[in-house]
């Protein structure tokens, strides 16, 4: 009985917990700062959106958290890990539980839709078995509404619709935090408010926490529970949608007029 | 020189990478499929036309010295030490060179390769250890192929003027090749097609500027390839007269 309580009370402390953490993050190429004392935290299953221009930093950042690019110095914790402290195998380890959305999409365009879904399936989780390959990928098509495409090279597919099996691919591990690099970007309108209503789908289905980075106020309207905005690589400003909106500070006006 | 030296460093990660494991074995078995394989008709056709030309270009010279009856044996030890391996290793940087620096060069500018690091891969064994020892390893299989199709094309050319039974002509040709002519040929065309493997996968693994430096990557690949293995066969040329191997 009390090993249940103390079990629970763990579960608890989890779910409620920062399931990420970036602690005086600076990062330059040569002369040009690019972040520079940048701090975050994301909730467990928020949407926090990071708000900034073009070539702001906003997807520096992103890599940074993924570890595509190391940082200069700072820290950043996934899962209360320290990721610039890991090995190889320890960060393969860590980002299996976190996904990320690319901006190009990034699809395999040597391999089919199915090919594309099982690659991160087949190196991530090595023993599992064909028909689980086949049950989580015609899941995770049917979750963004793309099952027939399961046989279709990516060259085949509309915008919208790889932004879609890119998505899929992303949720295929089912992760806990999943980082969007500008969705929207290169979408029209219509679609790029189908995929932000697929991600807020996506959400609530999966319980995932979301770090969303754009410059689309459509998009940062109706996914963001919170705003940090991104100027001159430090964390200018942050609150609720309704909260910036309100605010008469010039740098953060700029985005809502 | 900072080329040169940022190709070295790329060398010395690819052997480093290429003996510790996870290895990539079904990439590596579909990479020799389209590298080799797929490679050998363009190979084939070249070696076919390159003996046959070779052949009625020699033809003349060699009736005006009273020697018409050596040209298997000349054709035969031309293409087999020489020609041969470098035509091939051209073609091969051609057509694989550039292939390989378009793709990988296409993969980095659509974050195709940041993508494979995120989903558990380490992309430089992915996309280069096995490209590399496919290419390594494919280019002195294609070159046996091409010399001998090269061979028959020789034989037929032979033919056109004149009449030389198979039996003849390939006597002919094997009684006047030594080992010292072939060994210094097959080992060679290993080092030309870790150079090509290795120069197309450096330039497409590093390319920049979008799509104009995909198409940078390609050509450059090709370019940098072909006077690598120019290069490299003249150091085994010297090798193997060094070593009194001819």
């Amino acid at each position: 009985m009390k090993e249940q309580v103390l079990i629970q009370a763990e579960k608890k402390k989890e779910s409620s917990g920062d399931v990420l953490v970036v602690k005086h993050l600076y990062k330059s190429f040569g002369s040009n700062k690019v972040l520079n004392d940048f701090n975050l935290t994301l909730v467990n299953g928020e949407n926090l959106v990071v708000l900034g221009k073009s070539g702001s930093g906003k997807s520096v950042l992103i890599k940074c958290i993924i570890g595509l690019l190391m940082p200069d110095s700072g820290v950043i914790e996934l899962f209360g890990r320290n990721i610039t402290d890991l090995d190889h195998e320890e960060l393969d380890k860590v980002r299996a539980k976190v996904g990320f959305l690319f901006q190009s999409n990034a699809l395999y365009d040597s391999m089919t839709v199915r090919q594309n879904l099982e690659f991160p399936l087949r190196r991530h989780w090595m023993h599992v078995t064909q028909q689980e390959v086949d049950n989580l990928v015609q899941e995770a098509l049917e979750d963004v509404g793309l099952a027939h495409t399961i046989n279709m090279m990516p060259a085949e597919l509309s915008g919208g619709m790889r932004k879609r099996i890119a998505l899929a691919r992303t949720l295929i591990l089912k992760p806990e935090i999943i980082l969007y690099d500008e969705p929207t970007t290169g979408l029209d309108p219509v679609t790029g408010k189908e995929i932000i209503e697929l991600i807020m789908t996506i959400q609530k289905k999966y319980r995932s926490s979301s770090l969303i980075i754009s410059h689309d106020m459509t998009c940062v309207r109706l996914a963001a529970d919170r705003i940090v905005v991104l100027i001159n690589g430090r964390c200018y400003a942050e609150g609720a949608y309704d909260e910036l909106k309100r605010s008469v500070d010039p740098g953060i006006k700029q985005f809502f007029e | 020189m900072q080329e040169t030296g940022d190709v070295s460093v790329f060398a010395i990660r690819f052997f480093k990478e290429a003996f510790k494991p996870r290895y990539e074995i079904s990439e590596f078995i579909r990479q020799c499929f389209v590298i080799g394989y797929k490679s050998l008709p363009l190979i084939g056709l070249t070696g076919f036309i390159m003996g046959l030309v070779l052949t009625m270009q020699l033809r003349p010279s060699l009736i005006e010295y009273g020697v018409e009856s050596q040209l298997p044996a000349m054709v035969g030890i031309a293409i087999v030490r020489e020609i041969g391996p470098v035509i091939t290793a051209l073609i091969f940087a051609g057509k694989i060179g550039s292939s390989i620096g378009a793709e990988l060069g296409s993969m980095k500018v659509t974050e195709q390769i940041d993508a494979m690091e995120v989903s558990g891969t380490n992309p430089f064994k992915y996309l280069v250890v096995t490209r590399v020892l496919a290419a390594t390893l494919m280019l002195p299989v294609l070159v046996m192929l091409g010399d001998a199709i090269s061979l028959f094309g020789s034989y037929l050319g032979v033919n056109i003027r004149g009449v030389t039974s198979f039996h003849l002509f390939y006597t002919q040709v094997f009684d006047n090749l030594a080992f010292g002519d072939v060994l210094p040929a097959f080992i060679k065309s290993f080092f030309f097609g870790f150079a090509v493997g290795i120069i197309g996968c450096y330039k497409g693994y590093y390319s920049a500027k979008g799509t104009e430096g995909v198409g940078q990557s390609a050509n450059s690949a090709v370019v940098v390839s072909s006077i690598v293995i120019f290069v490299i066969d003249l150091v085994v040329v010297q090798i193997t007269d060094l070593l009194n191997l001819n």
